[in-house]
């Protein structure tokens, strides 16, 4: 009976090893070939180029491949857009878990988890036809195709995973905690400020991360509305062309294996490269304030 | 019992392969959506006959009929001598067929008082010189130029027929598909762009170039400066079916009427 109970354990043990490992190597696979197919551009362009090339013509002769004005958009973007998107996910996150009854709270998150199941080119869509005419009318803009347009829906886009995520960690914090606090006298407001949010820091961040993460890759959103100029942004309201947008507008029609083919799939990589940092991160935060037991705080 | 049907069934469907006649066309993606229709009625009308047709841009059709790997190819744009001579090295002679005119309209939004503005203009504007419509009998007002993006056929005969040596400047607004540019030009009331007369509609305004308008007659006698012949390339040694083919796209009954309900002006009347 022994053997059987071991055997029958050492199975499941290898079917998850094996599902585990299929979808590591997809995953490996999928990066060796974006670096197979990216890094053939630099046997043309010398990386500083690509880099730091202020100008985009892939299909002039001869092409130039300076990606410079999209990397500035992408993290001028995000980083807006993080500015919108932060507060309001994290404070409703808050309201919901320690201000709102039982009864509301099981209202709204519901409702927030909802919002970010609307497909990226419905909310592309509203931007281009709603919110860029009205921002063109309100603010005399030349367009309303611009980077604000674009933060704007991209906030709308990771507001509910930053908020659910993080409403789940502030959630989690230990009851005895908040007790201890209030019983020292400390106000609700006090409680949540200095108690609850350090305590839910590391989940918080993390759900900030991937709130950002969501925005530095959206393509839909920003092939839309950020207008797709490849200039260097001066104004929060100059068009931009941001890295995924590129790739996406560009990959149909690039013939294959041609030095614009090569440069899109460098782009990726370089794309890549910037999520992978921003996980790095995250990781580092949630491990730095990683809450154990009530005795770290 | 399924599986001995299903195999039978696959093998009538290679039988019927094998025996129909097949035709393979390759090319612009410009020239597709008006092959598509012409081949689907060709095929109702021969129902032996079997064609696939596929986009992969003008360069890679010529390039595969004189590898020999299509049977006709889609161009909107001339066989350069380069690949004559490319064709004549393997021992093929090609010729191109034209089929169609094309046009590209200037468009802006129906709100904006200019209707016609010159070459140099569309060009002066386009590679970022002229930036306000002050400059060309409009209201002072910014000009947003609109473009489609660089790997378009739409944009590669802008930069061709327009922009010539001069490059689309960074700041124009780049859209990714021909929907998008008349969304956008349609709620801009100072943005202008290009299209294909194919997908102009009423949203938007097609200026005149040079004070001439788009249209058949202007397009068919070339005065419209803004169009270019579009073409289909076959090799001299091509199947009687294929030449069928040809026949039936430049009948002015069948094919060439398609052409002029996809939005292309026909050649032949």
């Amino acid at each position: 009976m022994a053997i059987n109970r071991k055997l029958k354990d050492d199975l499941i043990r290898y079917f998850f090893l094996v599902t585990a490992m299929i979808s590591i190597i997809a995953l490996g696979l999928i990066m060796v070939y974006l670096f197979l197919e990216g890094l053939p551009l630099f046997k043309t362009v010398t990386v500083s180029d690509f880099l730091f090339g202020r100008f985009w013509y892939p299909t002039a002769d001869p092409g130039e491949f300076g990606i410079m004005p999209l990397i500035v958009a992408s993290l001028a973007v995000t980083l807006l857009s993080s500015c919108i998107a932060i507060p309001l996910g994290v404070m409703t996150a808050v309201y919901l878990a320690e201000i709102a009854g039982p009864k509301t709270r099981s209202m709204f998150k519901p409702m927030v988890e909802l919002l970010a199941a609307l497909p990226s080119v419905v909310i592309g869509f509203f931007g281009m036809v709603v919110v860029a005419p009205f921002l063109q009318d309100n603010f005399d803009l030349a367009t309303g195709l611009n980077m604000f347009n674009a933060a704007l829906m991209l906030a709308f886009m990771s507001v509910p995973t930053i908020c659910s995520v993080s409403e789940d960690a502030i959630y989690a914090v230990p009851r005895e905690l908040k007790e201890a606090s209030l019983a020292l006298g400390a106000t609700h407001w006090e409680t949540i400020r200095r108690v609850v949010l350090p305590a839910s820091l590391s989940g918080v961040s993390t759900a900030i991360i991937l709130g950002m993460s969501r925005a530095i890759g959206e393509t839909m959103v920003v092939l839309m509305v950020a207008g797709g100029a490849a200039m260097v942004p001066t104004s929060i309201f100059s068009a931009i062309r941001p890295m995924p947008s590129s790739i996406a507008a560009e990959m149909a029609e690039a013939p294959f294996r041609s030095d614009h083919y090569h440069a899109l799939f460098a782009i990726g990589v370089v794309l890549f490269l910037f999520t992978l940092v921003f996980n790095i991160i995250a990781s580092h935060i949630a491990e730095k304030h990683k809450q154990v037991g009530a005795a770290t705080l | 019992m399924k599986k001995i049907s299903a195999f039978l069934f696959a093998m009538l469907l290679m039988a019927g392969v094998a025996q129909a006649q097949s035709i393979r066309i390759d090319g612009s993606t410009t020239v597709l959506p008006a092959m598509q229709k012409i081949v689907e009625a060709y095929m109702k009308a021969n129902p032996g006959v079997n064609i696939t047709v596929s986009g992969g841009g003008s360069g890679n059709g010529i390039k595969a009929i004189i590898d020999g790997t299509t049977d006709i190819a889609m161009s909107s744009r001339e066989m350069k001598p380069k690949e004559f001579d490319a064709a004549k090295e393997k021992g093929r002679v090609v010729k191109p067929v034209e089929i169609a005119m094309d046009a590209l309209a200037p468009i802006v939004n129906p709100a904006n008082p200019v209707t016609s503005l010159t070459a140099e203009q569309l060009q002066g504007i386009y590679a970022g010189k002229i930036k306000n419509w002050k400059e060309v009998g409009g209201d002072d007002k910014e000009i947003v130029v609109i473009s489609r993006d660089t790997s378009s056929g739409t944009y590669e005969a802008w930069q061709e027929l327009i922009m010539k040596d001069q490059k689309v400047t960074p700041a124009a607004l780049l859209q990714a598909s021909s929907g998008a540019v008349l969304q956008v030009v349609s709620k801009n009331k100072y943005a202008i762009a290009y299209d294909g007369y194919a997908y102009v509609n009423n949203t938007v305004k097609a200026l005149k170039v040079n004070g001439v308008q788009g249209g058949e007659k202007s397009v068919a006698d070339k005065s419209y400066p803004v169009s270019r012949p579009l073409f289909i390339i076959l090799p001299e040694s091509a199947s009687a079916d294929a030449k069928k083919f040809v026949d039936f796209i430049m009948d002015p009954a069948k094919g060439q009427k398609i052409i002029a309900e996809v939005g292309y002006f026909p050649v032949k009347k």
